[in-house]
Formats: structure tokens, C-alpha cells, sequence
């Protein structure tokens, strides 16, 4: 097919527009964020029943954690989030390069997330605080810490996970903004990978207050 | 040679990759088929070997631990690789673009990825199976799940990358419907399939990603030990219960929404005649969906939950008959002063209405509270779940199957054959599943590998019966397989139906509709229009 207005190289055969394709992945990324609402929503709802049941612990536990780390990683991914919509604002107004030095700094202040995390694991894991028959720690009372712990790095791990993942779509989009792929006509994809990495931070807010602050 | 099939999408493009990298919703569809139907063959050999183990007491071909390994493999792969893509992912993935009027689904890459990720679970399950079978059920009830020395985790894994392949396939769907419609087919004017679709979509977005963060906690659970189910280190296999069955109920209507789907279409069909209560049969769809968050609970009377939750979790079970009720009584109003004629995929759908109502009533004793403590964990409850299951959802994928046969493959089956295997099946699963009931409700437990001698008679009835039922599933794969190589070719509407489908040849081109259609009537108008057949 020949590269016409009216037949753009992205539009795939089985939609009359791009509009309408446009519309199409957009309502598709949000079903998508909806399962990994109801994925972590297992999670967070294992950390409200074991809370209810062990409060003494979980005050007790939380206390383990690292509160400036956990605000300085905050508001690193909350930054990220920001440079993210900066980066589909720069393609908006047809700045390709604006939009991949964003893309850029998205993927540094993920990387900085990372390696924070990264040191808040080592320091539990020197010190013993870890999930279930490896918890040798002796520094919490209350019953059963081990399941804080257990908590604590699976709700984690799994959202690290997904900065993990979004990182190498984020990188993959930057490649294709610097080889011209996208402009203000079509940037569908940074959209959709916006969508999910405001998610990802979202989920971010929440583990916060939960795990680092009321305990 | 036939013009119609050296154009249609089986033959354009030719070749082995242009079928691996396809991204046409019918080869996807069909690719589909192929894979479900062997593991439809291969739980069929479990549930063989399960009824030839328990047609005498004692020891009669296997040991223990092997029928405990029968029973868990037959129910994983039927569930999770079967019934659940059975409707769907194969019969849904070909039908759905073509019902709406659209040249694909919305995305045509992600559903080949969905696919492959089908096979990617397949694959674990197969590994699962060679390296130990599982002997836990299906439900991988925990603390048992973390204990047990046989292969759980690939098993469990398999069942995760699986629940991908679902999710993508409703996510795929929902968009579809919403966003590729032809110009004129307004939601009222879908066919009842595509609202059964919808309504299936919806669960398989909203509960299966609950499965798979169960199944990663019992995985990390058997691998760390993290004590969140295990009650030794204040954990709670109970909660395990929760989790798994807040997906797994709404699970059995992923399996029977989509076959509620089939039978209004077919019902209308070969009654030659206007649905009764299109609206009804559509918003009672949704409103199963519904329910269907609300009733897990019903699982879990006897496990200790607290009797307020056992309450209400047994009222709100009891609203699950009201739209199933509706659509079954709309159904009978259709077949009221219709036109019937009986070919083998109207038999499949009466089976179906007649099976369908024993299953679902029996689903409401058991929802009742005090009955239930009595029928728990009996073979009243294998009885009604087969009835629902197989009685339900594999007869209205069988009239699914034979009613778009001639359209997927271009060829049509020899009718006769058709009609006797049918009538095995039915006869030969009423032998095997009535008198389970009747087991049942004289106390005989599920999953035991011996039974009291004075179970015998009934065991050995239900063991002939499910003989029965494979010597009509053998016959339908004789005439099938028959009608691949020597079938008659259709013309473009065999049986004269009036959805979009039929408007296109048999097999359809790569590109379905050469123009899109524009849609002015409803899908079931024979009292406006008159369709004549072919």
C-alpha cells in the first residue's frame, strides 16, 4: 500500500481510520491496567487480612523500614511520571528530541528508584528480615513478623518488577523516537506506555503510606 | 475444484510460516481448535481411565496415588485447556469479527501472541505431566499443594502463563466490540453471541488476574515457604480458598456464558423463527457476569468461613438462577410455534436445554445452606458440574462446532452420522452423570479411590455409560475428519441463517467482507425477511 495521507504507514488494514485505531489501543491499555489493578489488588488484599489480624506486629514491623529512603523513592517516581508526560507532551508539539531527552530521564530516575530499592533489600537481608522460614531476625515483637516480611517483598518485588519491564518498553520507545518514528501525528505507543507507568507509580503511592508509614 | 475454498483464507497465503505468523483472527481461530481439541481428547482419556478404575471396588487398574494424578490432570486440562479457550478462543476468535461485520479483531498480533502463550502453558502442563503428574485436583487446595512431592509448580506455572492467553483473548474481544462494529449494527442489533462474548470478556479481564497472583503466592509459597497460606507459620489456607475461588467461580461462567451465546444462536435459527426477548436473553448475560463476583463464597461452606459470610454468600447464589432462568424460559418461548427442523446441531442445543436445567437446578440445592453440609464433597456435586459443564457448555460448543463447520472448513458432514453421534453423546452422558446423583445423595464421596460395595451397580452403570459417550465421540471424529476429505462443499448459508456470517462465502476470503457491510435489520428478523437456504 502506497504511503498516502490517507493511508498512513501505521494504520493496520482492519481499521477505517486511525482515529479509530487510536481509540482502539487506548481502550485497550486501560482494560490492561485494569488486570493489573485486580493483580495487585490480591496483594493488598493479603496485607489488609494479616494487618487485622497481627497489628501489634505490623506497627511493630514497619517500623524496620527505612522512611527516608522510602520518601526520597517517592518522589524519584513521581518526578519519573512527570518527565513521562513531559515526554508525550514534547511529541504533541512535534519536538521529537524534547520528547527522547524526557524518555531519557524517565529511564535514569527509574534507574535510581532500582538502586535505592536495591539497598533497602541488601540492608534487610544482612540483617535477617526476610519473607517467611528465612526471617531469623529477633527485633520485632508481635506475632508472626515473618508475614510483614513476606508482604513486604512480594508487594514490592512484584511492582519492581513492573518498573523492570516498563524500563525496556520505555527504552524501546526512546530508540524509535530517535529514529523519527513517532510525531505528532502518531505516538500512540509513548501514550499507552504513559498510561502504564502513571500506574505503576500510582500502585507506588499506595505501598508507600501502607508499608513505610502507618505500619 | 472448489472456487470458493482456493480463495478462501485456508489457502491464501500458502505455506507453513504464513499460518505460524498469521494474524488473521480465522487461522488464529482455528489454530485454536486443533490444540483445544486434543486436549479435549486427552482429559477424555483421563475420564476413561478414572470411570474404568472405579467400575469395581478395590484396585482395578491403577494405584491410588496414580487415580489421584488421573482425577487432578483430567479437571486441569479440561478446565484450564479446554473449556475455558474452548468457546472463545476457537469458535469466538473465527465467528466474532465475522458476526459484527469486521475484517479482523482489534489486535490481530496480540491475539497470535495469545495463542502462543496457550501453547507456551500447554507445554509446562505437558512437562507437568511427564515429571510427576499432579495429584492435588485441580484447585491446588493448600496446605496439601505445598506438601505434596509431585509436580505442582510447572503445573501451577502452566496455569498462570495460561491465564495470560485468556486475559489477552477478552481484553482483545471487549475492544473489538466496542470499537469494530459495521456501520448500522447498533448493541441491539449484535447477535447474542457477541453479547455472550462481551459478558465472558468481562470476567476473564476482571478475575483471572486474581488466579494468577494466587498462583505466583503458592508458588513462592512452595519454593521461600512465605507462610501466607501455610497455618504452621500463621498463615491461612482458608484465604487460599478466597483467593482461588474469586476466580474460579466466576470461572465456570467464562466456560457457560460464551455457550449461552451458541444456543440463542442456534435456537433461532433452526426454529425459523424471531428470538423471544432479545433484550432479556442479552442483559441477563451481563447480569450472570455480575452475580458471578458475588457468590464464591458457596465453595466454602464447609471450610470453616464464618456463618453470616455462608448466609449471604447461599442468598446471593440464589440469584444466579433468575438470569439463567430467563434465558432458558426465553428459549423455550423461541421454540413455541417455530419451525424446527432437527439437524445435529439443533439436537446438541435441545440437549442442551434439557441438561442445562438439571444442572442448574441441582446448582440451587446446592447453594442452599443446610443441603449443601449434606452434598458437599459428593458425587452430587461431580453430577452437577458435569451437567453444567458438559451438559452445558461442551453440547453448545458441539452445536457450535457443527453449526459453523460448513462455514470454517467449507465442507459439510454427513448428516446421519451426525444425528447418532449426537444421540450417543447424549445418551451415553445421562447414563454416566444421573447416576451420580443419585451416589451422591446416598453419601458417596468425590475423589475416593474405593467405594462400599453397595455403590457398585450405580459406579458400574456410570462407568458403561461414559463407554457410551466415547464410542459417540469416536463416531463424530470418524465423520468429521470424513467430511474434511470428502464432505460435500456449502453454499454460502447451509442452514439459512441470517447473522453476517452467512453472508460471506464458505470458507470466507483472508479479508472476510470485501466491502463492510451496512446492517439495517436485526440478526434474528424472520418475520421480516425470508432467507432461503444456500
Amino acid at each position: 500500500m502506497a504511503n498516502t495521507p490517507s493511508h498512513p504507514f501505521y494504520l493496520q488494514h482492519h481499521f477505517s481510520d486511525a482515529q479509530q485505531q487510536k481509540d482502539s489501543a487506548k481502550f485497550g491499555m486501560w482494560i490492561f491496567l485494569l488486570t493489573e489493578i485486580l493483580l495487585f489488588g490480591g496483594l493488598f488484599c493479603a496485607y489488609a487480612v494479616f494487618r487485622a489480624w497481627n497489628h501489634e506486629m505490623f506497627y511493630n514491623a514497619h517500623l524496620a523500614l527505612d522512611r527516608v529512603l522510602g520518601t526520597i523513592n517517592t518522589f524519584i517516581l513521581i518526578t519519573s511520571s512527570l518527565t513521562m508526560a513531559l515526554a508525550i507532551r514534547g511529541l504533541q508539539v512535534n519536538k521529537a528530541r524534547q520528547a527522547a531527552l524526557y524518555l531519557g530521564a524517565t529511564l535514569v530516575f527509574a534507574a535510581i528508584f532500582l538502586v535505592i530499592k536495591y539497598f533497602e533489600y541488601e540492608h534487610k537481608i544482612h540483617l535477617g528480615q526476610l519473607p517467611g522460614k528465612y526471617y531469623t531476625y529477633t527485633g520485632v515483637a508481635g506475632t508472626n513478623p515473618h508475614i510483614f516480611f513476606s508482604i513486604y517483598f512480594v508487594m514490592t518485588g512484584l511492582h519492581g518488577l513492573h518498573i523492570v519491564g516498563g524500563m525496556i518498553v520505555i527504552a524501546m520507545m526512546l530508540v524509535n523516537t530517535l529514529r523519527g518514528k513517532y510525531s505528532n501525528e502518531y505516538y500512540t505507543p509513548v501514550e499507552l506506555i504513559g498510561l502504564y507507568w502513571h500506574l505503576v507509580d500510582l500502585i507506588w503511592i499506595y505501598l508507600f503510606p501502607f508499608l513505610y508509614l502507618i505500619g | 475444484m472448489n472456487a470458493a475454498l482456493e480463495q478462501s483464507y485456508l489457502k491464501n497465503p500458502k505455506g507453513l510460516t504464513s499460518w505460524l505468523f498469521t494474524r488473521d483472527h480465522k487461522r488464529i481461530g482455528l489454530m485454536y481448535l486443533y490444540a483445544i481439541m486434543f486436549f479435549f481428547f486427552l482429559g477424555g482419556v483421563f475420564a476413561l481411565l478414572i470411570r474404568l478404575e472405579l467400575l469395581s471396588p478395590g484396585k482395578t487398574i491403577m494405584s491410588a496415588d496414580q487415580y489421584n494424578q488421573a482425577f487432578t490432570l483430567h479437571g486441569a486440562i479440561m478446565i484450564f485447556l479446554f473449556i475455558i479457550p474452548a468457546i472463545p478462543a476457537a469458535l469466538g476468535n473465527f465467528i466474532l469479527p465475522l458476526l459484527i461485520g469486521a475484517r479482523d479483531v482489534a489486535f490481530p498480533k496480540l491475539n497470535l501472541a495469545s495463542f502462543y502463550i496457550y501453547v507456551a502453558g500447554a507445554l509446562f502442563a505437558i512437562y507437568s505431566i511427564i515429571t510427576g503428574a499432579v495429584d492435588t485436583g485441580w484447585t491446588f487446595y493448600t496446605p496439601y499443594s505445598t506438601e505434596s512431592t509431585t509436580s505442582v509448580i510447572s503445573m501451577t506455572f502452566a496455569v498462570f502463563i495460561l491465564g495470560f492467553s485468556s486475559i489477552f483473548t477478552g481484553l482483545n474481544f471487549i475492544v473489538t466490540i466496542h470499537k469494530l462494529r459495521a456501520p448500522g449494527l447498533t448493541w441491539f442489533k449484535q447477535p447474542l453471541f457477541v453479547w455472550g462474548l462481551y459478558a465472558t470478556a468481562i470476567i476473564q479481564v476482571l478475575a483471572t488476574p486474581v488466579l494468577s497472583i494466587t498462583l505466583v503466592l503458592l508458588i513462592l509459597e512452595r519454593v521461600f515457604g512465605i507462610g501466607i497460606f501455610d497455618p504452621a507459620m500463621g498463615g491461612d489456607p482458608v484465604l487460599y480458598q478466597h483467593f482461588f475461588w474469586f476466580y474460579s467461580h466466576p470461572a465456570v461462567y467464562i466456560m457457560i456464558l460464551p455457550g449461552m451465546g451458541i444456543i440463542s444462536e442456534t435456537i433461532t435459527v433452526f426454529s425459523r423463527k424471531k428470538i423471544f426477548g432479545y433484550n432479556a436473553i442479552a442483559f441477563s448475560s451481563l447480569a450472570i457476569a455480575f452475580v458471578s463476583f458475588l457468590v464464591w463464597g458457596h465453595h466454602m461452606f464447609t471450610s470453616g468461613q464464618s456463618e453470616i459470610a455462608a448466609m449471604i454468600f447461599s442468598f446471593l447464589t440464589f440469584l444466579v438462577g433468575i438470569p439463567s432462568g430467563i434465558k432458558t424460559f426465553n428459549w423455550l418461548a423461541t421454540l413455541y410455534k417455530g419451525q424446527i427442523s432437527f439437524e445435529a446441531p439443533m439436537i446438541y442445543t435441545l440437549s442442551f436445554l434439557f441438561l442445562f436445567t438439571i444442572g442448574g437446578l441441582t446448582g440451587i440445592f446446592l447453594g442452599a445452606l443446610a443441603l449443601n453440609v449434606h452434598l458437599h464433597d459428593t458425587y452430587f456435586v461431580v453430577a452437577h458440574f458435569h451437567y453444567v459443564m458438559m451438559g452445558g457448555t461442551v453440547m453448545a460448543f458441539l452445536a457450535g462446532l457443527h453449526y459453523w463447520w460448513p462455514k470454517i472448513f467449507g465442507r459439510l458432514y454427513n448428516e446421519t452420522a451426525a444425528k447418532i453421534g449426537a444421540i450417543l453423546v447424549f445418551v451415553g452422558f445421562n447414563m454416566t452423570f444421573f447416576s451420580q446423583f443419585i451416589l451422591g445423595s446416598q453419601g458417596m464421596p468425590r475423589r475416593y479411590y474405593n467405594y462400599l460395595d453397595q455403590f457398585q451397580p450405580l459406579h458400574a452403570f456410570s462407568s458403561f455409560g461414559s463407554f457410551v459417550l466415547g464410542i459417540g465421540f469416536f463416531v463424530m471424529l470418524v465423520y468429521l475428519v470424513h467430511s474434511l476429505f470428502k464432505g460435500k462443499t456449502p453454499g454460502y448459508n447451509p442452514w439459512g441463517g441470517l447473522t453476517l456470517e452467512w453472508t460471506v462465502p464458505s470458507p470466507p476470503p483472508p479479508h472476510n467482507f470485501d466491502k463492510i457491510p451496512e446492517i439495517t435489520h436485526g440478526p434474528y428478523d424472520y418475520d421480516k425477511i425470508l432467507v432461503k437456504r444456500n
